[in-house]
């Protein structure tokens, strides 16, 4: 069985769905039963982060070679990235509609996504103003790894040292402290896992067609 | 044999830093009209502040201003760093010195050049607008770090895009996100100082600024001649 793995995600997809929005969940005040959004939003930015970290190690393998595919590779990863950004993005505002009582409130969080937003776009923008393969490769290699570094210091270290709506920052209480119970934890975790493969799915699925059409055309 | 090898390259860097360096600062002198143009820009730019808010009543109005003068001012001065070394003059360098020596001397250069308009930047805004900073000297230590940080950054991404036809609006686009980290931390030290707080509530910031100039800094030298050599 070489697709094992794309079973398993079907199969996990389908439980975090039903159970997602069947099981028991803890009633919370405030939150109540959007705390099944968590099973979503957050799994959401964890792909996210995910595809752009094997985006950049495709990036070096494609500065330390000539070879077109790992660049390919890492633009593709980008692109499924990118589409996991916008949709924890609409989760997200659509949670903080009802749970903070606005779409977009100025939290450092939110701030840092906005900014992982840009960063991308502007490597893709970067990307449609070089004509030539092997430079274009070469040069938006450079800005998504530089850029990568930077972003990540930024998002890893600075909310921890600011207030934040979000749990877990500046006195709120972690999901994990008490809230997050077992039968939570039981569709959290695999949730994780199922969207992270099916992000690393549509990115091998995107990488395959802009490579047959490379073949078609050149 | 190899010790001395050693001694040797590591000479040989140190001048090629040098000369270059020497080198930019001779062309700059020689064809005054691009530094002038920055310095007039900003005088410019907090002149037309100055018209519109006469006076500014409140600390963070004062280092917002500052901070959005003082980035848009050295985008401009920095986005074509590398005018020179594009095109022909390109290949003239390309056999004469390491990568790594150019972007070193680059780096020393915009860090020079932005503190010469962090420099007139402080004083204008010193003199139109008074000092509302508590902490002064926390003040300017957090500057000078958010100023080294941000030419550091800025100096690759305008390698970068000097790779690019349409060089101004890429830089803009390329450099305003990867910026941001330095200069929110910046901002908020600077927040953080010009209420009066001192070392102990400032230090995280000040160290992770360090830290995203280091990081930034061994970045641009390990990155640069992958840039280079295409």
């Amino acid at each position: 069985m070489k697709y094992w793995w794309k079973v398993l995600t079907v199969i996990l997809l389908s439980y975090v769905l039903i159970a997602g929005l069947l099981v028991e969940v803890p009633r919370q005040i405030i939150l109540y039963e959007t705390i099944r959004n968590l099973y979503f939003h957050v799994p959401m930015w964890f792909s996210m982060i995910f595809l752009f970290f094997i985006s950049v190690v495709y990036s070096v393998k494609s500065l330390s070679g000539t070879d077109l595919k790992h660049d390919r590779k890492a633009v593709e990863l980008v692109n499924t990235g990118i589409i996991f950004g916008i949709l924890g993005t609409l989760t997200g505002s659509i949670w903080a509609k009802f749970t903070w009582g606005a779409w977009w409130t100025n939290d450092v969080k939110l701030n840092g996504s906005a900014i992982t937003m840009l960063i991308y776009l502007a490597y893709i923008v970067l990307r449609g103003s070089l004509e030539d393969e092997q430079k274009r490769a070469r040069i938006s290699a450079v800005y998504n790894i530089f850029a990568f570094v930077l972003l990540i210091v930024f998002i890893g270290i600075l909310p921890r040292m600011t207030d934040s709506l979000h749990p877990g920052n500046g006195g709120n209480p972690g999901f994990n402290n008490y809230d997050l119970d077992d039968n939570m934890k039981l569709v959290f975790y695999p949730a994780v896992l199922a969207w992270i493969l099916l992000g690393w799915w549509i990115a091998t699925l995107r990488f395959r067609i802009s490579n047959l059409q490379q073949n078609l055309f050149t | 044999m190899r010790n001395s090898y050693f001694w040797d390259f590591k000479n040989k860097f140190l001048q090629q830093v040098l000369s270059l360096l020497y080198n930019n600062f001779r062309l700059e002198f020689r064809n005054r009209s691009a530094v002038h143009g920055i310095l007039l820009y900003l005088v410019s730019t907090v002149f037309v502040i100055y018209l519109i808010f006469a006076q500014l009543e409140e600390m963070s109005t004062w280092i917002a201003l500052f901070w959005m003068v003082l980035i848009f001012a050295a985008i401009n001065a920095d986005f074509n760093s590398f005018r020179n070394e594009s095109g022909n003059g390109f290949y003239f360098y390309y056999q004469l010195c390491h990568p790594a020596a150019i972007i070193f001397s680059k780096l020393i250069f915009n860090a020079f050049l932005l503190l010469l308009i962090l420099a007139l930047n402080f004083l204008l805004f010193f003199v139109l607008f008074g000092n509302p900073i508590e902490n002064t000297s926390l003040f300017v230590l957090t500057l000078l770090l958010g100023v080294l940080s941000i030419s550091s950054t800025l100096t690759l991404t305008a390698a970068i895009a000097s790779k690019t036809n349409n060089n101004s609006t890429l830089t803009a686009i390329l450099a305003l996100p990867i910026l941001l980290p330095s200069i929110l931390t910046a901002i908020k030290a600077s927040v953080l100082s010009g209420l009066g707080f001192g070392w102990e509530e400032c230090s995280s910031y000040i160290i992770t600024l360090a830290l995203l100039n280091v990081l930034s800094i061994a970045l641009s030298y390990v990155l640069f001649p992958y840039l280079w050599r295409s």
